[in-house]
């Protein structure tokens, strides 16, 4: 189509704002990396984690990263301010409860601000499903997704994936493909509808060979959950599911949403409760997995949760490793344009 | 009053089955002849008539729109009647129904009257439509007859559905009384509370809530059941922004059983499907959402076959600061006005080789009929000289901060349109042309 065609009209047209596009090393989706992207932020990961703590403290010395929390956080956020520090950065926190933000103003405004005072990546927290998108597009600033209300938590998932690999491979990165995770089941367990880190796991694991099984009662999983990616399925029987599997990720259940949905709680427990009993019986050796928070004695009872089985703490610290990767992506030019180069996978 | 004579054109009207080569005489705001190329030039000469040369164009009925939001009264940030009316005419409508979700609600005889004022300086001819309930509150019922008598062609609660069996029984009964049609925005809003999408995978990928289809045919189909139950020949029911193959099927079989059903689905609807929100772009959010590409394709195809009656566009204005959220804040509507010929005839008549009197019928001819809209979408001698005149070969990119309209809400900035308005006549006034 050619611009010159439009011919002017007799009302003078008022300016539209500019459209800035998508920072390429922005992550706000799994979908947004490949598999070699994948791969070479693990490797980053590892090579970071291992560095000398001054050495590390030169990749993004003195550059300036904002957090940007609408929801309360302790683990994500704490991990992600940890990595900006550890890589020499300036954190500056903004959160919902001590900003303007309290006084209406708008997640754009925000960002523009926020660019204004110099931030040169910004990682947000929003309890809407898409905010990254949006501030994405007004910013032209690389943003990471630190959780955007049920949608996604991709760093999380690259988390995961991190302790996964470790124990079933061993602590030396090797390159990741699509036979990585060949013959390994992971069933993620609980509020799968309302779990941005479920849609996360569920679409990025697949890709690397895994078999993803939920498991939940049906308001809590919609079927419609089965054909979100290629890999998934669904398993209703945590037993059935616990048996077939390496991996378990258990998901926080809030009490009040079982209400609402006229679940018992004690129904619940009782079918799908990561508990010392049940975990001997269908799978003792399997690794436990959990983003937290934990709500313990609903989902997991604390002997699980601390016991031999669990990768929680892991998790925890794997969580540094792999922000610290993404940092280094989002700010250093060269991991900028080489994504560019490859383009948003679809 | 001036004369104009349009020479030279292809006029195509539908409601005459006309699709020839005639020159059109419009005076004193009507059509006064309309004869063979050359044959009116003296009567032309006796008037000093305006000339418009119309060599290479389609001379039509000029566009009806049933389902629009002109913002007036009270948002006038986003749209006024004369801004939203500019835009109509630079699309090439000569008529516009005006939904009454305004601040206040239009529900009064004296507010119908005021938006017809000719203080509003509308390009265009406005045709207000009237709450159906006091404040689209669903409670109690506004005055039909009264309302009639200031203007209003229909009433609906837009926007805000009649759910109460008791209460959408009553509309129905007293408006077919009135010899008004109910128009509904079919949508079961308590299977839709906190949803800003179509429900399905794309919905549980996005983490977003979605409505189900269900919410638009189940009260499609209530509504039908409560028309039949009351036996009232003069009863019509109108559905509004039709978007599911499901409450497609239930309004042809109602029509089947002879009830008088009629219904629009907006362009949006047959030209986009739900991936277009895939990336939280609020100016493809509206309400209803944008369906499966199942339901696309019955939209299609429903106009195709001809069970679909009425295009209209559901223009829906809204102020760049609105639609700039985070994508479940951002309110429901795009704009429609400027884009609906070049979207329509670029899918059907260009890629569907739906013939221009079909294209122009569905514009025009049909939705003038059913709001009953006398002397609109035909060019018989006597009707309005409502007219327009387009290029149907040009193609041109639409470009949102071109439009006439206050808002620039639009998921089609940039697209290629197929039909170029050059000329929009209104009551015999040029209130668009063109630049050359
Ligand atoms: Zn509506």
């Amino acid at each position: 189509m050619s611009k010159s065609q439009v011919k002017p009209r007799k009302i003078s047209a008022t300016s539209t704002p500019q459209v800035i596009s998508r920072h390429p090393a922005s992550l706000l989706s799994v979908n947004d990396l490949s598999l070699d992207d994948v791969g070479s932020i693990l490797r980053t990961a590892s090579t970071l984690e291992s560095e000398d703590a001054l050495k590390r403290m030169k990749h993004l010395f003195k550059r300036r990263v904002s957090l940007l929390f609408y929801e309360s956080s302790t683990r994500t956020r704490t991990s992600f301010e940890l990595a900006a520090k550890q890589l020499g950065a300036d954190t500056v926190l903004v959160s919902a409860l001590s900003s303007s933000i309290e006084k209406g103003e708008s997640l754009k405004d925000t960002g523009i601000t926020l660019r204004a005072l110099g931030a040169e990546c910004i990682i947000l927290r929003h309890p809407a499903s898409g905010a990254p998108y949006l501030l994405s597009q007004v910013t032209g600033l690389p943003i990471l997704n630190a959780g955007d209300g049920m949608h996604e938590h991709p760093s999380q998932a690259l988390l995961d994936l991190r302790t996964i690999l470790t124990h079933l491979h061993g602590p030396k990165a090797a390159p990741v493909s699509e036979t990585t995770l060949k013959g390994v089941t992971i069933t993620i367990c609980g509020d799968i509808f309302h779990s941005r880190v479920a849609r996360s796991n569920m679409l990025l694991l697949p890709r690397l060979g895994a078999r993803v099984l939920l498991s939940g009662p049906q308001p809590l999983l919609p079927e419609t959950a089965a054909s979100a990616g290629p890999g998934i399925e669904i398993e209703r029987d945590f037993d059935k599911a616990l048996q077939q599997s390496q991996v378990v990720m258990m998901l926080r259940i809030q009490a009040e949403r079982l209400a609402g949905l006229n679940l018992d709680l004690d129904e619940y427990k009782l079918r799908y409760q990561a508990n010392t009993t049940r975990m001997a019986a269908q799978a003792g050796d399997a690794l436990v997995l959990h983003p937290g928070p934990i709500i313990r004695g609903l989902e997991i009872t604390s002997e699980v949760a601390d016991g031999p089985q669990s990768a929680i703490a892991e998790q925890v610290r794997n969580g540094v490793a792999i922000r610290m990767a993404l940092l280094v992506r989002a700010l250093t030019s060269k991991s900028s344009s080489n994504a560019a180069s490859k383009g948003k996978r679809k | 009053m001036t004369s104009i004579l349009i020479r030279g054109g292809r006029v195509v009207d539908p409601s005459a089955g006309l699709d020839a080569d005639r020159d059109l005489l419009l005076k004193d705001g009507r059509v006064s002849a309309i004869d063979a190329p050359g044959k009116l030039n003296a009567a032309a000469r006796q008037e000093s008539a305006e000339i418009l040369e119309a060599k290479g164009l389609i001379v039509a009925p000029g566009l009806v729109d049933i389902h629009v939001h002109l913002r007036e009264p009270g948002q006038g940030y986003k749209e006024t009647i004369a801004s939203g009316t500019a835009a109509a005419a630079a699309g090439g409508f000569t008529a516009v129904c005006a939904m009454p979700n305004t601040i206040p609600v239009n529900d009064s005889p004296e507010t119908t009257r005021w938006m017809q004022s000719p203080d509003r300086k509308a390009q265009i001819r406005v045709f207000p439509i009237a709450a159906a309930t006091r404040g689209s509150m669903g409670e109690a019922l506004t005055e039909y007859g009264a309302l009639k008598a200031a203007g209003a062609v229909g009433v609906t609660d837009d926007g805000k559905p009649i759910l109460g069996d008791s209460i959408m029984r009553q509309t129905l009964a007293a408006a077919a009384r009135a010899g008004l049609p109910v128009i509904q925005h079919a949508e079961d809003t308590r299977m839709t509370g906190g949803c800003s999408m179509n429900a399905g995978l794309l919905a549980f990928r996005l983490g977003l809530r979605g409505m189900p289809v269900e919410a638009e045919s189940s009260l499609v189909e209530r509504d039908i059941r409560l028309l039949a139950e009351l036996k009232d020949s003069r009863a019509h029911l109108h559905v509004a922004h039709l978007s599911t193959a499901k409450a497609l099927e239930a309004v042809k079989r109602a029509r089947r059983n002879g009830l008088h059903v009629t219904c629009e689905v907006a362009p949006h609807h047959f030209v986009l499907n739900e991936e277009a929100v895939s990336e939280y772009n609020t100016n493809a959010k509206m309400n209803p959402p944008l369906r499966a590409e199942a339901d696309r394709k019955a939209m299609l195809e429903g106009i195709i076959e001809g069970a679909v009656d009425s295009i209209a566009t559901d223009h829906a204005p809204h102020a760049a600061h609105e639609k700039e959220q985070e994508f479940e804040r951002a309110p429901n509507g795009i704009t429609g006005l400027e884009t609906a010929l070049g979207l329509t005839m670029a899918v059907l008549h260009g890629k569907h080789k739906l013939p221009l009197s079909r294209v122009i019928a569905l514009l025009s001819t049909q939705p003038a009929t059913v709001l009953n809209l006398k002397g609109r979408g035909s060019l018989a001698v006597g009707s309005f000289a409502d007219v327009v005149l387009f290029d149907a070969k040009k193609e041109w990119a639409f470009q949102a901060s071109a439009s006439v309209s206050k808002s620039k809400n639009t998921p089609f900035d940039g697209w290629t349109m197929l039909g170029r308005v050059t000329a929009t006549i209104s009551e015999g006034r040029i209130v668009y042309q063109a630049a050359k």
